[in-house]
């Protein structure tokens, strides 16, 4: 079925299209000809329904992609990707809607906020559709990427910059984690689909890989979900457009951690860790963002926190829900705690209603009076009805008020943490007697900043003098993507049977295969007294008493969170990490050549004298030496007094002249090791560098002149006989382990049969090894071109810069 | 302040001839003696230079107006023509062939396209030398 990759690649292409719009139609929004794309494929998502609902088999498609990698663009369709992929255009939809209204073309640069939003929108539904783990990754990178682009929308901005920066940082580099846990089930499991691991999961679950594998993973997970303690780059991000934080920062892409959770449950779930790491760290986000989002003033940061609050209430259903996979449970517990499971899909389902109610609630708020500070809003009421009634409902379904949707996902949360305590089946049960309780207390809070949200905003006292303008009520297109959520909200709670059966059940089946037929989605909006809902009186009754005593108890704030932020540890990190690089840099890039060669030659001696000592070389071989004549005995100890005299003399010249004596000693040796082309060479060049060195010195600046000796430095001392002894070390070692012939044989006996010369050397030179020689003179010529450049381009003079101009 | 360097300058006329008849004998005797185009052009570049000392860098540049730079370049591309030239005849590059011919003034005389290639390398080293030399001296 091609259709799948049309879908996924529509908002792609239409990316191309979007900047040709805006200048093709300048009185147009250019929203509303991107709004044609959600829209399209909504209907398209929609009318899948039917053939995933009563057990329908999931379908695929498949492209080639790199098949020597086994890469391939395939895509599956099945009860878990529909959920999302109808979200992210359903809601996709209404945010380019809420965004005609919220961003004037005017004043902003809509052509980029679109291409980025659809950029955004293609990769995550490719997220949500992929079935080979690489492109899925590939595509994960990409909502990294855009939503990056879209935090920093109004790059002029450094919090913007800060925050996009933010994200961006701890999204990838979870990404990465992720991309290595993928590529060790790779290694186990020899497939990058996620299918077929599901179905050879018996082959390798015991691998010693799996467990890593499995933590890489769900680090990407985490990180992009916003999961304790991961979560500090998501209220860093409510600098982006309200369009953006209500479709990306609620909705979809914190929800791509969620996904990758939900969608590897059949591979991983049956593993303890799995269980512990999942519900526990998302009950530790639910705890610490409902707690942290009532100390808040600015709304949106409200709204993060309590995002983060709720993305942990998933995740730690995902976790509960786990526990249904294991081997030998009851048949009633196994549909319990797959309850669990279909009360996070149903959560999630209802998270994204009523938060991206409350984000484009509270961009309005932002629009019509310029603030979100709640310390300057208040008695909004009046002014803005609709708004407020939109607000009231979303907040009251996020608090888990009956009749809103949110009650019933709450009951259903409260049920799977009640069903977690139970359980015994990892050992240490009294730790799982923690879940309801951390469960009721998250929820406490979650109830008091919902009444925050609503009750300092729209009552109270009109703080007229704190706004620059006179707030009003919302133009009617602004209105219409918030109101579509709310009566989501609504009806949904009304009548929850409408998603049960069509969304949340065949999502259920795709999170765990195995347990499907034992549990059936029932959701109803009483079901008798039952411990669940005593709590949840418990927490409306707690949450109304500490409502109304905020300002008392406000206090602990100071104290508790304090100075306590992973903020500050992100920043300190990062600090570290700058200066701890500069500082070790600064250390050994000291920019001194010397210091280079002393590393460059400690290394040398390190490395090789280590080696050898390894190899064990120095006792080995037997080097055969020929006989010492009397002339190269007298020659060598010539050679090395006068090399020895060099470092020690005084003056330049003696050092100069003294290196020169080394050179024609040498090329007397050649004489006496009976090498004639060599010797003449040697001694020409020899007397031309000897002559440069004398140039060189000649020219050497008046200013400073020192005649003295070298200084002595015990280290370059050390260095210098540590180099000596290596080299000679390797040298004699060599020549004493020769394994096969020399190849001068051939040379002695053919040189005059094939080449015609009697001189050996230059038939070699010249002949054997021609393209040795061509590319030498290659090198000379090289030389002499930049001797010639050096010396007549001098731009920074001028003058031989202009004497070469005028040639 | 000019010193007369009439003995040097004589001496030079002669010496120059002798070290390039030198240098000629080492070049077309390197296949078979110590020598060939390295060494020759080396020589051949002192003598050169033997004539700028006596002289100066004006009179050489009348003397012989020659562009050292076209005289490396025409060498480097000797070299490869005479490497690039066995692609005529099919074989590898810088294959090289030689033969004993019977030549009118100097009887059987061996040809080798060796040679060719050596005074490739001989014009490069002469041009090289001098273009150092003269840059180096001109400077100031």
């Amino acid at each position: 079925m091609m259709l799948l990759h049309a879908a996924v690649l529509l908002p792609l292409l239409f990316t191309i299209f979007v900047p040709l719009l805006y200048k093709a139609f300048p009185k147009l929004h250019t929203g509303w000809a991107v709004l044609a794309v959600p829209v399209v494929l909504f209907v398209f998502f929609v009318m899948q329904i039917p053939g995933q609902m009563n057990g329908g088999s999931a379908q695929s498609a498949a492209i080639p992609w790199i098949p020597a990698l086994d890469i391939s663009f395939a895509l599956v369709l099945d009860g878990l990707s529909l959920l999302f992929a109808l979200l992210i255009t359903g809601i996709g939809a209404l945010v380019v809607l809420y965004s005609i209204s919220y961003l004037s073309r005017d004043k902003e640069a809509i052509h980029r906020f679109y291409v980025y939003l659809l950029l955004f929108m293609g990769a995550m539904l490719g997220v949500v559709l992929s079935d080979n783990l690489i492109v899925l990754y590939g595509f994960w990178e990409l909502t990294s990427l855009s939503s990056f682009l879209l935090i920093a929308f109004w790059y002029k901005r450094d919090r913007s910059r800060y925050g996009a920066l933010k994200s961006m940082l701890i999204t990838v580099a979870g990404g990465f984690a992720m991309l290595g846990g993928f590529v060790l089930l790779y290694v186990m499991g020899g497939t990058f689909s996620i299918r077929e691991l599901v179905a050879g999961l018996d082959g390798f679950s015991g691998d010693a890989l799996f467990v890593p594998a499995m933590l890489l993973v769900l680090l990407g997970a985490f990180t992009k979900s916003a999961q304790f303690p991961f979560h500090i780059w998501l209220p860093d991000a409510m600098e982006a457009p309200t369009p953006v934080s209500a479709y990306l920062h609620s909705a979809t892409m914190v929800k791509a951690g969620l996904y990758l959770v939900a969608r590897m449950s059949p591979v991983f779930a049956g593993e303890a860790v799995w269980f512990w790491l999942v519900s526990g760290v998302g009950l530790a986000t639910l705890l610490w963002g409902s707690y942290c989002a009532v100390r808040q003033t600015d709304l949106k940061a409200v709204l993060a926190y309590s995002t983060i609050s709720q993305l942990g209430l998933i995740m730690s259903l995902l976790g509960i829900g786990s526990a249904a996979a294991h081997q030998g449970m009851a048949e009633d517990a196994v549909a319990a705690y797959a309850g669990a499971i279909a009360a996070a899909l149903f959560h999630l389902f209802n998270h994204a209603t009523f938060k991206g109610t409350l984000f484009m609630v509270v961009g309005i708020v932002d629009h019509e009076t310029g603030t979100r500070d709640l310390r300057r809003l208040g008695g909004l009421m009046a002014l803005m009805p609709v708004t407020f009634a939109l607000a009231l409902v979303a907040s009251f379904s996020m608090a888990g008020i009956p009749p809103f949707n949110g009650f019933l996902s709450k009951e259903m949360f409260f049920t799977g943490a009640l069903k977690a305590a139970e359980l015994s089946l990892f050992g240490v049960p009294g730790w799982s007697a923690l879940f309801p309780i951390i469960a009721w207390a998250a929820s406490v809070f979650t109830f008091i900043y919902c009444m925050i949200v609503v009750f300092k905003t729209f009552a109270g006292r009109f703080k007229a003098e704190a706004l620059d303008h006179k707030p009003h009520e919302a133009p009617l297109l602004m209105l219409v993507p918030p109101a579509v959520l709310a009566s989501l909200v609504i009806v949904v709670g009304l009548f929850p049977g409408l998603v049960a059966g069509s969304l949340i059940e065949p999502a259920l089946a795709a999170v765990l295969p195995a347990q499907a037929d034992a549990y059936h989605v029932k959701i109803t909006m009483w079901h008798g007294w039952t411990t669940e809902l005593f709590m949840t009186i418990g927490v409306v009754a707690v949450g109304i008493a500490l409502f109304l005593t905020l300002r008392y108890w406000q206090g602990i704030y100071a104290l508790l969170p304090g100075r306590l932020t992973f903020n500050r540890v992100y920043d300190g990190l990062l600090r570290v990490l700058d200066r701890g690089s500069l500082f070790l840099t600064g250390r050994y890039m000291t920019g001194s050549l010397r210091h280079y060669l002393i590393y460059i030659f400690a290394f040398m001696i390190g490395l090789l004298g280590w080696m050898m000592l390894r190899l064990d070389v120095l006792g080995g071989g037997s080097p055969v030496y020929a006989e010492l004549s009397f002339y190269e005995v007298v020659l060598v100890a010539v050679i090395v007094l006068a090399a020895l005299a060099v470092p020690l003399a005084a003056s330049r010249l003696t050092a100069i002249l003294l290196t020169g004596a080394v050179g024609y000693i040498v090329s007397l040796l050649f004489v006496v090791l009976r090498a004639p082309d060599l010797a003449l060479t040697q001694l020409i060049v020899e007397t031309v560098s000897v002559t440069l060195f004398l140039l060189c010195f000649y020219h050497l600046p008046k200013l400073r002149k020192e005649m003295a000796p070298l200084p002595f430095k015990l280290g370059n001392a050390l260095i210098s006989v540590g180099v000596g002894l290596v080299v000679t070390t390797i040298a004699l070692v060599v020549s004493g382990a020769r394994k096969f012939d020399s190849i001068s044989d051939f040379f002695i006996a053919q040189s005059y049969e094939l080449a015609g010369g009697r001189n050996m050397v230059n038939v070699i030179l010249v002949d054997f090894r021609g393209f040795d020689t061509l590319l030498e003179i290659m090198v000379l010529g090289i030389a002499s071109l930049g001797i010639y450049a050096l010396i007549k381009l001098r731009l920074a003079d001028g003058e031989g810069g202009e004497r070469l101009e005028n040639k | 302040m000019k010193t007369n360097d009439v003995i040097l300058q004589s001496a030079a006329k002669l010496v120059v001839f002798v070290i390039l008849t030198f240098s000629a004998y080492l070049f077309l005797s390197g296949h078979h003696e110590p020598g060939g185009g390295f060494i020759g052009g080396l020589m051949s570049a002192a003598a050169l230079v033997l004539l700028a000392l006596a002289y100066d860098l004006d009179t050489i540049r009348s003397v012989l107006p020659v562009n050292y730079r076209i005289v490396t370049a025409t060498g480097l591309l000797l070299a490869i023509l005479t490497g690039a030239g066995s692609f005529l005849f099919d074989r590898p590059f810088l294959s090289h062939a030689f033969d004993y011919f019977t030549l009118p003034l100097l009887g059987k005389t061996e040809l080798a396209t060796a040679v060719l290639f050596d005074l490739g390398v001989y014009l490069a080293v002469v041009g090289v030398t001098m273009t150092i030399i003269l840059s180096i001296g001109e400077d100031r």
